[in-house]
Formats: C-alpha cells, sequence, structure tokens
C-alpha cells in the first residue's frame, strides 16, 4: 500500500507536530529549546530519508557498484546540523542569562517580574 | 583580477573581519576595522551595480565549481540594488556606532560586538547574492544569529527575553524555509535558483509544489515581520543596543522580503504565484492590517523605540500591499519603498541613538523640552520623521505615491484611502513626540545635557540628507526600480 511505503512521512511529519507543539506550548524556556530541536531533526529525517535509493549503498566508489544514495542530501544536513547546534548553544546561553537577571526560566514569572519592575 | 572576483569579496570581507575583529580585541581598533570593510562593501557593491546597470547578469561560481554543482554567486539589477540599500546602511551605521557603543557596552565586549556586526553584515549581503536556495538558508541563520547575539547585548535585561523570543521564532521561520527547500528539492532534484525556475512551471498543479510554496512564504514571512507573525520585532528593536536597531530596522527585514519577492518573482514565477496560489488574498488583507493595526497600537506606546518598531510593522505592510497589487506599478512602489523606508528608519533610529546616547533612556517623559538642548538631533528626528509620513520633498512621498498610483490603476479606491489614513495616523504618534520634545518643559531637577557629538551627529545628518536627496531627485531610484518591477513581471503580466 502507498501509505505504508510513505511511513517516513508520517514518522517525519509527527515529530515535526510534536516539536512544534512542545515549542509553542510550553512556558519553560529550557522546554521550548528541546521543542525546538526535535522540530529541527525531523526536517533533518525528511532530507535524509529523501536521499535513499531503493538498493543503493553508501555512496563510495567500489568495484561494479552503481546503484548508491543521494548524498548530497546528506551534506546539507550536515550543515543543518551545525546550524542547528549554533542555534542551541545560543539559546541555551541566552537562558543561563535570563536564569541570572530574573532568577527563573518560566516564562509566566519572567512576565510577573517585568510587570512589577 | 580584484574586478572579477568582486561578488565574492563582497561577502567574503566581512566574514573574514569578524575573526579579525575578536584578534584585535580592542574596541577601537575593531571599530576602525570595521568602518573601513563597511566602507570597502559600500563601494564594491556600487561598482557592482555599475557593471549591471545596463540589465547585464553577473555569474561567480564560487571556488571554480560550476553550477549546479557549486553555488552561484548572481548579481542582477535587483540583487546590486537591495545590495546598495544593506551596504549604504551599513557604511553609515558602523562608524557611527564608534561613540554610541561606547557608552552603552562594556569595553570587554567591543571588539566582539564589531565581529558580530560583521557577520550580520555578511550574513545580509549574501542572502541578496546567492542564487542557491540552500546557501540562501544558511546565511539567513549566519545573520540571524549574529542578529539575537547583538539583541542580547542591549542594557535593559528585558533585551534578553527579547533575543530569546526572537531566536525562537526566527529558527521556526529558518526551518519552516529549510522544509520548503527541501520538497523542493525532492520535486526538481536542483537548488540553484535559475534551475528552479525552469523546473517548476512543468510541475503546476502538484501538492508537493504547493506545499513547499506554502513553508517558503511562511517561513521567510516569519522573518521580515508579516502581520501578525511580527511579535518578535517591537520587543527586538525597542531593546537592542541603539546602533543595532538603526541597523536592524533597515536592513533585516528588508533582506527578508528581498528574499521573499526573489521566490515568488524569480524561482516560482508570477504565474504561479498569483494565478495559482493567489497569493494576493494574503498578502493584500494582511498587509492592510499590518498597515492600520501597526500604526494604530505605535500611537499608544511610551517610548520613542517602540513607536518606530510598531511603525516599521506598518511600512512592511506597505510593502506587502505593493506586491498584493500584482502590478509592475505596485512592485515598483515595493522596491522603492524598501530603498526609502531603509533610509527613513536609519535616520529616526540613529537620531533617537542620540538621545540614548545624552539621556540615558528614551521614554517620552525624559524627551520633555529636550529640542531646546539638542536642536540638531531633534531636526533630524522631525525631517526623517516627515519622510515616514510622506511630506512631498522627502522620499517617504515617492514610495507612496506609486503605491497610490497602483492602487488607482486597480481602481481601488478604499486602498487609496486607507493609505492616506495610516498617513495620518503616523502624523499622530510622529506629533507626539514632536509636542514633547519641542513644547514640553525641561524638569528643573533634569542633568544638563549638550548637543551630541560630530561623531553622532554627521552619519545622522548623512541619512536625512540621502531622505531628502532621495525625495527631489528620483529619477535614480524610480528608474532603476521601475526597470527591475518590469523584468520581475516579465510578459507574464497579463493581469492589469
Amino acid at each position: 500500500m502507498d501509505w505504508i511505503g510513505q511511513y517516513n512521512y508520517y514518522v517525519v511529519f509527527f515529530l515535526m507536530m510534536t516539536g512544534f507543539y512542545v515549542v509553542v506550548a510550553q512556558g519553560n524556556l529550557v522546554k521550548k529549546i528541546v521543542g525546538l530541536n526535535i522540530f529541527q531533526s525531523s526536517v533533518f529525517l525528511l532530507y535524509i530519508s529523501m536521499g535513499k535509493v531503493q538498493d543503493g549503498t553508501a555512496p563510495i566508489l567500489l568495484d561494479g557498484e552503481a546503484v548508491y544514495s543521494n548524498p548530497l542530501p546528506h551534506v546539507l544536513i550536515l550543515t543543518a546540523i551545525v546550524v542547528g547546534v549554533a542555534t542551541t548553544a545560543l539559546g541555551l546561553a541566552l537562558v543561563v542569562r535570563i536564569k541570572e537577571a530574573y532568577g527563573t526560566v518560566e516564562e509566566d514569572e519572567i512576565r510577573e517580574r517585568d510587570d512589577d519592575a | 583580477m580584484i574586478a572579477e572576483n568582486l561578488p565574492a569579496l563582497l561577502v567574503v570581507m566581512p566574514l573574514l573581519g569578524a575573526p579579525l575583529c575578536i584578534l584585535l580585541a580592542r574596541g577601537r581598533w575593531a571599530w576602525l576595522l570595521a568602518t573601513l570593510i563597511s566602507w570597502a562593501v559600500l563601494a564594491t557593491s556600487i561598482a557592482l551595480l555599475w557593471q549591471v546597470r545596463e540589465g547585464a547578469e553577473l555569474h561567480y561560481a564560487f571556488g571554480d565549481w560550476e553550477p549546479p554543482w557549486g553555488i552561484d554567486y548572481v548579481v542582477d539589477r535587483l540583487a546590486a540594488y537591495v545590495l546598495l540599500i544593506v551596504s549604504l546602511i551599513g557604511a553609515v551605521v558602523v562608524p557611527y556606532a564608534g561613540r554610541s557603543v561606547s557608552t552603552e557596552l562594556p569595553s570587554r565586549l567591543q571588539a566582539l560586538f564589531y565581529a558580530l556586526l560583521l557577520l550580520c553584515l555578511a550574513g545580509l549581503l549574501g542572502i541578496v547574492i546567492t542564487g542557491d536556495a540552500f546557501n540562501l538558508f544558511v546565511l539567513l541563520e549566519i545573520s540571524s544569529l549574529a542578529t539575537y547575539s547583538l539583541i542580547a547585548l542591549g542594557r535593559d535585561r528585558r533585551a534578553l527575553t527579547a533575543a530569546y523570543q526572537y531566536l525562537i521564532m526566527g529558527t521556526i521561520g529558518a526551518t519552516f524555509y529549510l522544509i520548503g527547500i527541501g520538497l523542493l528539492y525532492m520535486l526538481t532534484g536542483t537548488l540553484n535558483m535559475a534551475d528552479l525556475s525552469e523546473r517548476v512551471p512543468a510541475l503546476t498543479g502538484s501538492s508537493t509544489l504547493h506545499t513547499a510554496f506554502a513553508f517558503i512564504t511562511v517561513g521567510l514571512a516569519l522573518k521580515l515581520a508579516m502581520f501578525p507573525l511580527h511579535l518578535w520585532l517591537p520587543n527586538a528593536y525597542a531593546f537592542a543596543p541603539s546602533v543595532v536597531s538603526a541597523f536592524l530596522a533597515a536592513t533585516a527585514t528588508k533582506v527578508a522580503l528581498y528574499a521573499m519577492i526573489r521566490f515568488i518573482y524569480s524561482v516560482f514565477g508570477v504565474e504561479f504565484t498569483f494565478t495559482e496560489m493567489h497569493i494576493q488574498a494574503l498578502l493584500l488583507p494582511l498587509g492592510i492590517a499590518g498597515v492600520l493595526i501597526g500604526s494604530v497600537v505605535a500611537v499608544f506606546q511610551h517610548g520613542v523605540k517602540r513607536i518606530h518598531a510598531y511603525s516599521s510593522v506598518a511600512q512592511i505592510g506597505y510593502m506587502l500591499i505593493g506586491i498584493g497589487l500584482m502590478s509592475v506599478t505596485g512592485l515598483t512602489a515595493t522596491l522603492l519603498h524598501l530603498f526609502n523606508h531603509a533610509l527613513m528608519k536609519a535616520a529616526l533610529f540613529l537620531a533617537i541613538g542620540i538621545l540614548s546616547f545624552r539621556l540615558g533612556d528614551t521614554c517620552l517623559r525624559s524627551l520633555s523640552g529636550i529640542a531646546r538642548e539638542m536642536p540638531w538631533t531633534m531636526a533630524a528626528f522631525v525631517v526623517s520623521g516627515l519622510s515616514l509620513i510622506g511630506v512631498p520633498g522627502t522620499v517617504g512621498f515617492v514610495s507612496k505615491w506609486y503605491l497610490i498610483l497602483g492602487a488607482l490603476e486597480q481602481g481601488w479606491w478604499p486602498l487609496v484611502a486607507l493609505v492616506i489614513l495610516a498617513s495620518l495616523i503616523a502624523v499622530l504618534y510622529m506629533g507626539r513626540v514632536i509636542e514633547v520634545a519641542y513644547f514640553g518643559q525641561r524638569p528643573d531637577d533634569a542633568p544638563p545635557v549638550r548637543e551630541a557629538p560630530l561623531a553622532l551627529l554627521v552619519p545622522t545628518w548623512i541619512m536625512v540628507a540621502a531622505n531628502l536627496y532621495f525625495g527631489i531627485e528620483t529619477s535614480v531610484t524610480v528608474g532603476l526600480a521601475s526597470e527591475i518591477a518590469t523584468g520581475l513581471m516579465g510578459t507574464a503580466a497579463g493581469t492589469p
């Protein structure tokens, strides 16, 4: 059946929506970053699964092997992972600074303290 | 040899300058280096614009890898035009930063500040010049990451939460764009924009293509702060260091809008965007809502920076309306406003930066009667404010004039009324600041202030002079914008 053959996309979109929901619904700044990571990882999976070629091997020069997976999405995602790591690092660094300045990492408490000030 | 490598140098110079700034470690030296680089970048983009002024297209294959394997840098008139805007603002803002940053940041952070500013500049220039859709994502993230850190350097602790909020929304936007590019690659097997534009028409009707279009549009709309995705913008502009507010307000959203124009017109094509996806049904109402709500909310703000942050949301609304008009005149108005809004917002935020330099904050309360103490600063503020309102003789008038012309072409009278109404609201929020500054009484216990140093006034007045110059001598910008618009709408511009 067609929809079983596309199970990778179901996984990707389930993860994507999970991550997105966590980013939107969580009030804890660290959990938001976790959600963002899940969201980004789902996109990495989307790219990697699209590079798969049926019965293909790894893209290495071998004698007599002609069918190999498309390496380009992998390379792209290596770049995107680096970007993702940088974003996570910066996000967490900001959370540390926010914790130092406000004494909390909960969004609603931060808002309360801003209103009091 | 230098001449043929200009497209690469444009991005490489600021990119290399950033680590050099960190190595120099001293704020003063880093500032000097950043200033020199920003001027060299301006000279480069003027040279590029000169080379393509007749409509030629420059291609630069990075590392001699021919496209579609390598990354292709493309300079056409549209790219050269936006490059000029970005580098012009950079070349004025960086020299200004010298005095402003030395009071707003501790000295150990100053060299890092210039490194970030150069990275941001490199990213923005790269987005404009690249012809590769994935490369655009990488450069978008380079500029965005630099931007988040720059905003977090603000003195108020709310700068941290503003930067965090922007980081979350900006990353979601960039990831949406990445999903869209992934789907496009799945369909076409290429990331090169020129190849994409050739292969997309054959796919008309594919639902994957529709999804890709939707993801790319929403992702970029987040970056360009289209209403109602603008929530990150007011706080980010209000709490960032003054120099950063000026630089971002003038360039960041414009470059994201440029990326959107690229995708709408060059990659997906006019036919697909307007007749199959009906994007005007999205851009027009949201543009109108942005103009109205942005302007009205601006009237009720207490800080001058916040007033102009919300006014930026409204100005972006004008640009989206221009695209939504689906005509050459409408697109001309958008491109003109892209340039003009950069000029006026840079001038305004530079003037606001001077106020914050002397007064420490920019609440309306503390501005009371300040015009008597700082006449030149406030005069710059007033002139660029008039430009924002759209008074004849300033750049704001030119772009609004074309927007109204575009609306009249379609016979959309209510839209004309709306543009005029929104300009009147702009009179209100500008008027509030001017009233306080000129007619308010300076409190007796207030510490004495002096006029700002020339190092800050000169860049500000250069921007103000540009507002007046391009408002009167319109042939350069209008000629260029209308030629670009005609080229982008192409022959497919069958819609009236």
